[in-house]
């Protein structure tokens, strides 16, 4: 589960993880009053507004409908009034989103870090998640913030560092010390690094994050190290230990279609294609959008039923696949082990008689127990259906429906 | 003699009681498992199945000698199960529990080191060897007897392997489901190393999906070691796109390295028979498969 910029900094600021202070605003006048508190409690007549959207690659984004960049600094109220009603309720197009873009609902509207002082600012970038091989989390960094991490590891490599947490011990304080130190900082602007370091660490496996990144990382002209910026993702399956967390989810965020396919257990990622599928098993679902590829479609969907195939679901894949107007063709297949062949047959003879017009082939490829009594189940039901038993019938009727 | 689990495996189930335990225990008993008894902390002294249930897994092995758990726990309390289990010398643990968290992955893989317990999971259909012994959900008729070992990140994909071998003239020694989570105990390439070394094997499909370096590191063990048996290989999630879960938690692209045609590619160079279709992968283990000795099934 991703969480906005201002969620993932009030969840980090519980763990004594310093950050730029900011008040998320859904209205223009919200955003007036953020602006009032920031100046007074800051003293700084600069403030800066956010886009608050599920993608990266918002400050050189733009709203669609104002032209605006999704991150600007406001110089006085009558700037951030004039920048908050070009974001909110606005499109929002970055290199993350695609041409679509997002919707911009929330704001925050967050103090200036920029301000001057006796030391120099630095912009850094911190990151923690998992090392799947090493089955140990691990912190990424680099003296290179503000841009993008991968440009950066693939042109200087050796600024990037990485420091793996062993999980017996957690984050170590000799760890911490070298994090900073390879950071180039010394005096107080060191030590409120490590601080930041352990802070994070301990957030990140408090809250069952899969990552969460600090980009910039940003050491201030008062030798504060505070986050800018920061992404966050949960660990789905961690969430029932975070009632709290739970309720962070913002919907508006998700395609409504895989929304509503959750409900149904379903586990659905919507794609461009023209043939729609509805498999059983997350495995063999992607071998089946990658023989609807190689028959000559473009799959519409992934879509896994899980363990129970039965009429309720596939009614409810039906509903979800055709809502796309896309779709030319529909593939079911089922490799029944535990679950019968033959009921699943029923309940694709059952859910398609319910829906009633369906006016695209429809191809039905049942192996397993039963599946000879299926294929007869479904030839002899009249609908126009075909079925198929082995793999390479499926591809062959799904060429045919294609072409 | 296949690889892990045989008719002299003495199996214990924890979750033992609940929904998944109870039917899938007497499904493994009707395939001809031994299950010695099971575990449901609170319900120890009662039978169930005909089998006694423990309080511990400690318990269950001293009183029945179980040297194999499969564990049904939900998964909130999944790996301390697994923990539970390697502590009480259980030298093989199958979890099939879906939706551990990943943070309780990383405490249980630090725990495995440097004990003498294998794990196989989670989230997997588990293992079975062809009419001897399944320790796991798969459906047992599919997995016709022979000499073709599987190793598969996804279930449904093995029974569809598992299918396409027997209708291309050719059985099963022993199927490993190792699950589709980010972290697991056994990898490809373990799994790939037990079948090299066993005499009952004589080839190998292994099937792989988007998402981690596992395929890669297998492929180029398999090379190292001298391609010692033909192995057919399939990655699902060609057509996956980058940065969007597929069902598993694990498969997912990240970056270059772990997309289908780069995985695919490594293996192709390390001598591994690559099928672009799922519906290849019998017909391709027809060709390469080395005949079997006469005399022998």
């Amino acid at each position: 589960m991703n969480l906005h910029e201002y969620q993932a900094k009030e969840l980090l600021k519980k763990y004594n993880v310093s950050v730029q202070e900011g008040f998320a605003c859904s209205t223009v006048h919200e955003a007036e009053d953020a602006y009032r508190q920031i100046k007074t409690q800051f003293g700084s007549g600069f403030a800066v507004v956010k886009a608050q959207i599920h993608a990266g690659g918002r400050g050189k984004g733009t709203v669609k409908e104002t032209g605006i960049n999704g991150v600007k600094v406001g110089k006085n109220l009558d700037e951030v009034v004039d920048i908050a009603k070009k974001l909110l309720g606005g499109t929002l197009v970055t290199l993350q989103t695609g041409p679509a873009g997002r919707v911009v609902h929330k704001i925050l509207v967050a103090q200036d870090m920029y301000y001057d002082g006796p030391s120099e600012r630095k912009e850094f970038y911190l990151s923690v998640l998992l090392d799947r091989s090493k089955g140990q989390n691990v912190i990424i960094y680099s003296t290179e913030g503000g841009v993008n991490i991968e440009e950066v590891a693939q042109h200087t490599p050796d600024k990037i560092f990485k420091e793996w947490v062993h999980p017996s011990g957690g984050l170590l304080g000799f760890q911490a010390r070298k994090i900073a130190f390879n950071l180039g900082l010394s005096g107080d602007a060191f030590k409120n690094a490590v601080k930041f370091v352990t802070n994070l660490y301990n957030a990140y496996v408090g809250l069952d994050c899969s990552m969460l990144e600090i980009n910039p990382l940003f050491k201030a002209a008062d030798n504060r190290i505070v986050a800018v910026d920061c992404k966050m993702n949960l660990d789905d399956n961690a969430l029932m230990r975070h009632p709290d967390l739970n309720s962070m989810r913002d919907v508006t965020e998700e395609d409504p279609t895989e929304v509503e396919a959750g409900k149904y257990n379903l586990n659905f990622v919507k794609l461009d294609g023209n043939v729609g599928c509805m498999v059983n098993g997350a495995g063999l679902a992607m071998a089946t959008m990658d023989m609807i590829k190689l028959s000559g479609g473009e799959p519409a969907n992934f879509l896994d039923v899980g363990g129970s195939a039965n009429a309720q679901t596939v009614e409810a894949g039906f509903k979800i696949i055709l809502k796309d107007p896309a779709v030319k063709a529909i593939l079911i297949n089922i490799f029944g082990g535990i679950v019968r062949c033959d009921r699943v047959a029923q309940g694709v003879i059952d859910a398609y008689k319910k829906l009633g017009n369906i006016s695209i082939p429809i191809i039905v490829r049942l192996q397993g127990t039963n599946a000879e009594e299926a294929k007869k189940l479904i030839d002899e039901s009249g609908l126009k259906v075909q079925s198929a038993i082995l793999l390479s019938e499926a591809a062959e009727l799904v060429k045919r429906a294609v072409a | 003699m296949s690889i892990l689990v045989n008719k002299n495996s003495k199996v214990l189930v924890q979750g033992f009681t609940g929904t998944e335990g109870s039917f899938h225990a007497t499904q493994m008993i009707e395939y001809g498992t031994n299950i010695v008894g099971g575990v449901t902390p609170g319900k120890g002294g009662s039978t169930h199945l005909d089998k006694p249930v423990f309080n511990t897994v400690a318990d269950c092995v001293k009183a029945t000698g179980a040297d194999i758990s499969i564990i049904f726990v939900p998964p909130a309390f999944a790996a301390d199960a697994i923990m539970e289990a390697t502590d009480a010398g259980i030298h093989l643990v199958v979890c099939i529990t879906e939706g551990i968290p990943v943070q309780d992955m990383v405490k249980v893989k630090n725990y495995l080191q440097g004990r003498n317990t294998r794990l196989i999971g989670p989230n997997c259909p588990g293992v079975i060897t062809a009419n001897e012994c399944k320790v796991g959900i798969m459906p047992g008729f599919v997995f016709k007897p022979g000499r073709i070992g599987i190793v598969s990140k996804s279930g449904t994909l093995t029974y569809e392997a598992a299918d396409q071998v027997a209708k291309a003239g050719l059985g099963i020694s022993t199927a490993v489901g190792i699950g589709g989570d980010p972290i697991i105990g056994t990898t490809t390439k373990d799994a790939i190393e037990l079948f090299m070394n066993d005499i009952d094997t004589d080839a190998i499909v292994m099937i792989g999906e988007i998402g981690g370096s596992m395929e890669a590191e297998a492929a180029n063990w398999i090379k190292e070691t001298g391609n010692k048996k033909p192995v057919v290989g399939f990655i699902a999630g060609q057509t996956a796109p980058p940065g969007r879960r597929m069902g598993h938690a694990g498969a997912i692209v990240g970056g270059a390295d772990d997309t289908a045609l780069a995985k695919m590619k490594i293996m192709r160079e390390c001598g591994i028979h690559v099928v672009s279709s799922p519906a290849d992968i019998g017909k391709k283990m027809a060709e390469v498969v080395p005949p079997t000795p006469k005399g022998e099934n």
